[in-house]
């Protein structure tokens, strides 16, 4: 049993507690040696100091037979947000130096909730890209092959817990960051529906699509996460209360309708779009309704996306100026030269992009072009979601067109941007998704997403726990 | 002949306990970055949170001088950099600010004078550079202090109109408490437009001088830029679109960036805020909130009392004035009485160095006290201005303290003769003159008995023997 604690899932981990068969010094000291012998990278920073002195408290609680679902269970975060004491460096040599004086709301309530947090996870800079080649602390490598990436850009988080090197751990979710890399990696991520989980201390990329959210390796561990992080947050005037997330999935999809969206379709390798077939079979096998829906503007999805979140984010990185926190440059003659000069140095190729797509778009003379239209395009995505899940109780389709590509395979920005085609929308709709891993194409994972209407995320994780279930062989409920 | 249009945005800081977006004091001064957190120095990761007080305070601002209020309004972030602006944009409104219309009415010259405003916006301040031996620092306090700006219409046409303008508008929002208005603290700051233009033709080309913080530097920057306008026309140049400072002590402006190095802020609605919203109810609960404004009082103070209007303009542009005169009407004081002493001798003592504010160090039962004991002649005018001076700041029982510095009036008519004849004896060839038509010298006599009183004579009496003096001369 104690050989490969690292490798249970939380549900199991904090039954073993429970029976004294584990200590979460254990558990913990176990991953940490996981990710000392790790080559994969999945880590920036590791908290092993603070992670075993929390391990020791939560063993102390549950001795008390005060432990909760996640009281000793070690959780990783991604370096994007806040932690007191601890750096946060958004994988950006800007803020290699940046220690936030607070935590981060869901930082605090996981501590809260007891769990040990184990360490800050690579990304790409600014969770900008999905392939974690973005960052300036170095590609992270699959699990499942080492030579290709974790996708991204919470591509640390994802591997992290696909190679036991956390029981879970945050991502974030602005186009796909949490689900695509979750795809790859084979295991569960989800996006919440915008507003449920508090950004407070997320280091904002784009704050009207930016979510945090769990990857988790079953979605009843995702579910605990998740209900460790939800609610409104007096810090966070756009989060809202949702309404009250299921006690456990029971994975019982009989009679529940699923959309499938032709849009969602096309596009997908041939690998991926078998194995997709093979998981709506699986659901109508369980006895789920499959029903054809349409998005006809998931073909603008893309570019809204690019206009919005770059346009938020040139804004949202305009902070980083060398006056405040983070790096400055060694030498300037004046306050212009300074800015130039720190921007130049310490942003990443990726970064500089958007702040020029974004703030061209938001120029005098180009905003009705692009983000005034783009703004319009983004309500009608909204309502062809609504319209469309008014009739089911999920849209199901790939999480990714692709498996994990190889490292260094792709050489345009487009062609990265592309493999977001299926999360994008989701985003811009504000809707919940989750990606649940459902076979194999070429020996690597697939994930399939299931999209579903606002705080219907117990609903959703149900589909995806029936997926699941099917997946590994195991009999519908 | 060139003529200048000029109007006007004037920065109001909102004097709420806390700041705009965050829970951090807002207060003026203290040590350097000792008023300032996480948010409003804009760490990463931070997010806003709205000062519902700080939006109460606008719309207050706002219908007390006549706007019309939004029920759906939004933030805007814009966007740009500099070191004391911590975010790299200020939150502010763009297209859709709280208030919208409005006007200021003011008296100038015997005239009523309307100057329409265009809106009312909240937003937030920036922080403060200070710049010492080649080194610049930054100080966050001010950061995120609600702020409103008000717009004008391009209304006003001299610096004469500028500064009453200014100073009607300080004087509402003084009123409805929203903010101190105190220019030299920066708590209200003004960007003056002005282009000139032949009368009747259409408006030419507008510079902007920005953060001026007195109306004296208002008025002067309005006269030098109208001078500069109209000299650079009239030498046959063309007035270019730019951006102004005005250096107060030297009395001169410069150019500081122009329309090519315009700023463009990139405005885009703020994502981490929701709109505001407002109902007609909340409407009417803010403005059943404030207070009788300055013209409904002026109006009282000219009906009620027979006040002349200019004596009602006067006491009613400052609260604490107006407040002040209330005050001791409501204990007594007899208000035509109250209003010559205010204007006289009160203000003078509360507008020390040409100060715009008055500084009121007097309560208003101290002072209806010592107007009534000049009512009841108890008090002579120089020993009640004697005795205000000896009383301000102190308050102490006016009574207590005329009786204690001899203060206190004689009405001795007996006394009083006694003197004033042992005056007329020892001055023969002036009671002469006086007698022979000479009516100056009354003030002579007066002196002379006043003197010889140690000044507590009752001047009304020492004018009755001189009126009987002269009946009796005849």
């Amino acid at each position: 049993m104690k050989d490969d604690i690292t490798a249970l899932s939380i549900k199991a981990l904090t039954e073993a507690f429970d029976k004294r068969e584990v200590s979460s010094v254990e558990a913990t000291k176990a991953c940490l040696a996981r990710i000392k012998n790790s080559d994969l990278n999945n880590y920036i920073t590791v908290c092993e100091s603070e992670a075993l002195s929390c391990a020791e408290k939560a063993d102390e609680s549950r001795k008390n037979g005060e432990g909760g679902p996640l009281t000793g269970v070690p959780i990783a975060v991604k370096d994007n947000i806040s932690t007191e004491g601890v750096l946060t460096t958004c994988a950006s040599k800007f803020l290699q130096n940046y220690v936030p004086p607070f935590d981060a709301t869901v930082v605090e309530k996981l501590k809260k909730a007891g769990a040990v947090i184990i360490g800050k996870t690579n990304l790409d800079e600014f969770a900008m890209g999905s392939t974690n080649e973005n960052s300036a602390f170095g590609a992270v490598k699959n699990v499942k092959d080492k030579s290709r990436v974790p996708g991204g850009s919470s591509g640390g988080s994802a591997n992290a817990v696909a190679s036991f090197e956390a029981y879970a751990a945050l991502g974030s979710d602005t186009g796909g960051s949490i689900r695509q890399p979750a795809s790859y990696c084979g295991v569960v991520g989800l996006k919440p529906t915008y507003s449920a989980v508090s950004r407070y201390g997320l280091v904002a990329f784009a704050s009207s699509l930016d979510q945090i959210g769990p990857l988790a390796r079953t979605t009843d561990d995702a579910l605990t996460v998740l209900k460790a992080i939800v609610g409104r947050d007096s810090l966070d005037t756009t989060s809202a209360n949702a309404p009250a997330l299921p006690a456990a999935l029971d994975g019982n999809i009989k009679g529940k309708t699923i959309g499938v969206a032709e849009q969602f379709l096309t596009g997908a390798d041939k690998a991926v779009a078998a194995q997709f077939d093979k998981a709506i079979a699986a659901a109508e096998k369980l006895g789920a309704r499959i029903k054809k829906v349409s998005i006809s503007s998931f073909d603008a999805a893309l570019a809204v996306y690019y206009v919005i979140s770059s346009a938020e984010a040139a804004s949202n990185l305009s902070r980083y100026d060398g006056v405040k926190y983070g790096m400055r440059a060694d030498k300037f003659s004046d306050i212009a030269d300074l800015y130039t000069k720190s921007r130049t140095a310490y942003f990443g190729s990726e970064v500089k992009r958007r702040i020029m797509i974004g703030n061209y778009v938001l120029s005098s003379g180009y905003y009705d072009a692009y983000y005034l239209k783009a703004s319009k395009v983004r309500t009608v995505i909204m309502r062809e979601f609504d319209a469309a899940l008014s009739g089911c109780d999920g849209i199901l389709c790939p999480t990714a067109p692709t498996v994990a590509p190889k490292i260094g395979a792709q050489t345009t920005p487009a062609e990265t941007y592309l493999s977001d085609v299926y999360t994008v929308p989701v985003n811009i709709a504000g809707l919940p998704a989750v990606s649940v891993p459902f076979g194999e194409a070429d020996g690597l994972p697939v994930g399939v997403q299931v999209i579903g209407k606002a705080f219907d995320e117990g609903g959703i994780l149900n589909i995806a726990k029936a997926l699941e279930v099917s997946a590994k062989g195991g009999a519908a409920c | 002949m060139l003529k200048p249009t000029i109007g006007c945005e004037v920065h109001c800081e909102l004097k709420t306990a806390t700041k705009l977006f965050c829970g951090c004091k807002n207060e003026f001064g203290g040590e350097p970055n000792t008023h300032c957190c996480p948010i409003c120095s804009g760490f990463p990761g931070t997010l806003p949170t709205l000062n519902e007080r700080a939006v109460e305070y606008a719309v207050k601002a706002g219908l007390a001088l006549g706007c019309t209020i939004n029920k759906f309004s939004k933030w805007d972030r814009k966007n740009y950099f500099y070191p004391d602006l911590p975010k790299a944009w200020q939150t502010s409104q763009y297209d859709l600010p709280l208030c919208v219309g409005g006007y200021v009415e003011f008296e100038l010259n015997g005239e009523t004078k309307r100057v329409r405003l265009n809106r009312i916006h909240l937003e937030e301040d920036a922080g403060k550079l200070v710049h010492d031996g080649g080194v610049s620092r930054v100080d966050y306090n001010r950061c995120g202090v609600p702020l409103i700006e008000i717009v004008t219409e391009p209304d006003m046409h001299s610096a004469d109109e500028v500064v009453a303008f200014l100073t009607a508008l300080k004087s509402v929002l003084k009123y409805t408490g929203v903010s101190d208005v105190k220019m030299q603290e920066g708590s209200l700051r003004c960007d003056v437009n002005l282009s000139v233009a032949e009368e009747g033709a259409p408006l030419g080309t507008r510079t902007e001088t920005k953060n001026l913080n007195s109306f004296r530097a208002v008025a002067r920057s309005v006269l030098y830029e109208t001078r500069r306008q109209i000299e650079v026309i009239e030498s046959g140049g063309k007035v270019e679109q730019e951006t102004r400072r005005f250096d107060d002590a030297r009395g001169v402006g410069y150019a500081m960036r122009s329309k090519e190095d315009a700023h463009d802020y990139r405005y885009f609605p703020e994502p981490d805020l929701l709109p505001v919203v407002f109902t007609d109810e909340r409407i009417e609960e803010i403005a059943a909130s404030i207070p009788s404004l300055p013209k409904a009082r002026k109006e009282r103070y000219v009906t009620e009392y027979g006040l002349p209007r200019y004596d009602a303009e006067v006491l009613t542009i400052d609260k604490e004035v107006s407040d002040l005169f209330d005050g001791a009407v409501a204990a007594g004081a007899d208000p035509k009485k109250t209003s010559n002493f205010i204007m006289s001798e009160v203000l003078r003592l509360a507008k020390t160095d040409g100060a715009e504010d008055a500084d009121i160090k007097i309560s208003a039962t101290v002072l209806a006290e010592i107007v009534k004991m000049q009512a009841a002649d108890e008090l002579n005018n120089l020993a009640a201005k004697s005795l205000l001076s000896m009383v301000w700041g102190t308050n102490d029982d006016p009574r207590e303290v005329a009786k204690n510095k001899g203060l206190i009036q004689s009405n001795d008519e007996g006394a009083i003769k006694e003197i004033f004849d042992g005056v007329i004896a020892a001055n023969a060839s002036q009671v002469n003159d006086f007698l022979n038509g000479n009516d100056k010298l009354r003030g002579y006599f007066v002196g002379q008995v006043m003197r010889a009183a140690g000044g507590k004579a009752n001047p009304k009496i020492i004018n009755a023997l001189l009126d009987a003096l002269k009946e009796n001369g005849k």
